[in-house]
């Protein structure tokens, strides 16, 4: 049982837990995942790893509560245990020198991006970047942010914040204006494609941090293939992070809805047990 | 003339393939004792040599024979850790009972039944280890039959033993792989539970080479380490198609179904999809499985496609028996060239092609060669690979000096220690195949560590 230490709404929908992981926080670093399973009924859930601190054994996860696993996590308070959680998995981001790189990041994809900058701040790459939301209210971990970034934009769907557009918008701009080393972004699918797709032309590395459906996240089940350059891939063992200009991305998107019927049988099975008064937590103490 | 062999009785092929529960039931007291008043008690046995773990087969039949199941399990025990796993599972007809002098005339003893029926029937001695504890810490890597298997053997040793498994649940293949109507999962969570009660602890929701490095767990202060992570990396066709929606790994449909309980979803959140006209692609135990596990989910056909003939197939004969009775279809000499989806990715159907055998290959077997021309399509909503698997390349990429072969088999020495001094491995992970082999390199291990240890202290 691992339990959660801290919680905290970030924005609507979307959460800020500290996990009591020590063995997990040990070897934790950017760029790697998670897989958790809230009771003995449930799914194994990856979620990229936000942050960690070795001393103090927690793990940082932060989530946008979308389908059920998320949900219940979401109705979990502090002091509340989760049965699994196994990490990290995946490989970690390769951090070294690059020059300028452009950090890319969408909704929730913003708490995965932070560990991602703050390790390639410290091998003094020049960081630019890129949030995108809908709104302003849905932007999260501005301060963090700004703490790691030498410059930082918003791109928000109604314009509450800066530009009223796409973080494609942004990055286009910021690529014409100067020479770019590395672009990485994280996020939805679609965002990610249209990052790709912008620095393609100008033919600068992009990497991507892929999320299909996984089972083990160990190698052993094959759910979390992936196309690249024409070949099967394995998110969680060659990822999750992949060159985004060689991504099969209709292959992807077509994944991803594999479950999405059953995905929403689970989700209002959920909520009908919310309102009955019983989320049917035995985490709680 | 000898006795005949008794069979257990079996549920009905039309009810046991809509549920999940077991398909025999096992022999009841008197049947076993009368099955093991057939056994001849040789003076030197040879269905003992047949078994790659070396139960006294005689002494523990013997016991059952004379209505004394508890000695009959501790003598099962004494050399395998799994006997209810084993009972059920082991291929025995290559085994021990290919051994058995009574098979030369009529039919061999029912060795596996027997076994089964003594380790469900016993009621367990109090579970101790009689030895000194020796103080010394080994970790295992990988809770399935190997790693559990060495793991027990050396509690025997005395030793301070700890199992790191990457899943939330032990067991390994016996949990994620094998069907709850072959091995119930009941079952296995007893056998891990004894283990437990002799002191094997068990760390689950651990993935070494990542959580921990084979470095990390010598820094605690362990000893020495037996990898046996098993097999990952299932097989694709590389063929067009092969990602398809609804075309699933044999690894991925069984850990839905088996680990996930995926077959109680809503009520498990883990869901899978339950497809009418299911293309089992694959001839071995795990093709079977997944086959059998389709039709319980409510398929309406399924067909098992299989490159050369049934007499190749690496299935045991008893599931492949099983697999028909239940209504399994067998398109044997058919191999699938690519799959076909809708528009939005789903597939609706495999494209096929008929083989026929030529020269032997590599294994022994005749190579199929396709006939050209005699492509036909089966339409299918649900394609399942059972091509078998790579080695898990995951921590022996994360584990310096570890050395692999050409295919990613982690490099064993006759004493199944690998290309790092301490480090021992087996199971899938060195090229293992079956359950029991994997035990049976487990126990190998387990001798080979302790002999090791002894002479890094003199």
């Amino acid at each position: 049982m691992y339990k959660i230490i801290s919680k905290k709404l970030l924005s609507p929908k979307i959460y800020n837990f500290l996990i009591y992981a020590p063995e997990v926080a040990k070897n934790a670093k950017a760029g790697q995942f998670i897989m958790f399973r809230i009771d003995d009924k449930g799914e194994r859930v990856p979620l990229t790893i936000a942050g960690a601190n070795v001393k103090e054994g927690w793990v940082r996860i932060i989530f946008q509560e979308i389908g059920k696993s998320t949900s219940h996590l979401a109705c979990l308070e502090e002091g509340d245990f989760i049965k699994d959680f196994a990490g990290p998995l995946g490989k970690p981001t390769e951090i070294k020198k690059y020059g300028t790189v452009v950090a890319v990041a969408g909704g929730v994809g913003t708490a995965e991006i932070l560990p991602v900058i703050k390790e390639l701040k410290k091998t003094d790459n020049k960081i630019i970047t890129i949030i995108g939301a809908r709104s302003k209210d849905l932007i999260i971990l501005e301060d963090e942010l700004k703490a790691e970034s030498d410059e930082l934009f918003f791109a928000t769907n109604d314009g509450s914040r800066g530009i009223k557009g796409l973080v494609t918008d942004i990055l286009r701009e910021v690529i014409s204006n100067e020479k770019v080393d590395l672009i990485y972004a994280i996020g939805p699918a679609v965002m990610m494609r249209a990052s790709a797709d912008v620095s393609k032309e100008k033919k600068i590395p992009t990497m991507v941090s892929l999320n299909p459906i996984m089972v083990d996240a160990s190698g052993m089940c094959g759910a979390c293939r992936v196309v690249i350059n024409g070949e099967t891939k394995f998110a969680c063992v060659d990822g999750p992070e992949f060159d985004a200009h060689l991504v099969d991305w209709e292959e992807l998107y077509s994944r991803l809805t594999l479950f999405k019927e059953n995905e929403q049988i689970s989700l209002d099975k959920f909520k009908k047990s919310l309102e009955d008064g019983n989320c049917g937590c035995p985490n709680k103490e | 003339m000898p006795k005949q062999r008794i069979k257990p009785s079996q549920r009905e092929a039309s009810i046991r393939k809509t549920d999940f529960k077991q398909v025999g039931f096992g022999f009841t007291k008197e049947e076993a004792i009368e099955e093991a008043k057939r056994c001849l008690q040789c003076l030197k046995p040879l269905c003992s040599t047949g078994c790659p773990v070396g139960i006294n087969i005689p002494a523990f039949i013997k016991q059952i024979a004379l209505n004394n199941t508890s000695k009959a399990l501790t003598i099962l025990k004494e050399k395998n850790n799994l006997p209810a796993v084993c009972g059920r599972v082991c291929p025995q007809e290559n085994q021990c009972e290919k051994f058995c002098i009574l098979g030369k005339k009529s039919e061999s003893v029912s060795i596996g039944n027997l076994e089964r029926f003594a380790a469900d029937n016993a009621v367990e001695e109090s579970a101790t280890v009689n030895c000194v504890s020796k103080n010394m810490k080994i970790a295992i890597v990988g809770s399935g039959p190997a790693g559990i298997s060495c793991g027990a053997d050396l509690l025997k040793f005395g030793y301070d033993v700890t199992v790191f498994e990457t899943l939330h649940l032990a067991g390994g293949v016996l949990r994620y792989g094998i069907p709850e109507f072959r091995l119930p999962k009941e079952i296995l969570d007893k056998e891990i539970e004894s283990l437990k009660k002799l002191k094997l602890k068990i760390v689950l929701n651990t993935l070494i080479g990542r959580t921990k490095t084979v470095q990390n767990l010598f820094d605690e202060g362990y000893k020495a380490i037996f990898i046996a992570a098993g097999a990952g990396l299932p097989v694709f066709p590389k063929i067009e198609g092969e990602n398809l929606n609804h075309i699933y790994s044999s690894n991925e449909f069984l850990s839905r179904v088996n680990l996930m309980r995926a077959f109680d979803f809503p009520n498990y959140d883990t869901p899978i999809y339950r497809g009418k006209n299911v293309v089992v692609v694959g001839g071995g135990n795990t093709a079977m499985d997944s086959a059998r596990t389709a039709l319980r989910l409510g398929a309406r056909s399924v067909k098992l496609v299989y490159r050369r003939t049934e007499k190749e197939m690496p299935a045991r004969s008893e599931e492949r028996i099983h697999a028909k009775e239940e209504g399994i279809e067998f398109l044997t000499l058919t191999n699938p060239v690519k799959f076909i989806g809708d528009e939005k990715r789903f597939v609706k159907a495999a494209e096929c092609i008929k083989m026929e055998l030529g020269e032997p290959d590599a294994s022994g077997r005749r190579l199929p060669v396709e006939i050209k021309g005699s492509n036909f399509t089966i339409e299918t909503d649900t394609v399942i690979l059972a091509l078998g698997l790579h080695p898990n390349p995951i921590l022996p990429s994360l584990t310096e000096n570890l050395q692999v072969d050409k295919h990613g088999y982690v490099v064993i020495d006759e004493n199944l220690m690998t290309s790092i001094s301490g480090i021992f491995a087996g199971g899938d992970i060195v090229g293992g195949s079956t359950v029991i082999s994997a035990m049976g390199m487990g126990k190998k291990a387990a001798i080979a560590i302790n002999d090791f240890l002894t002479k890094v202290q003199d």
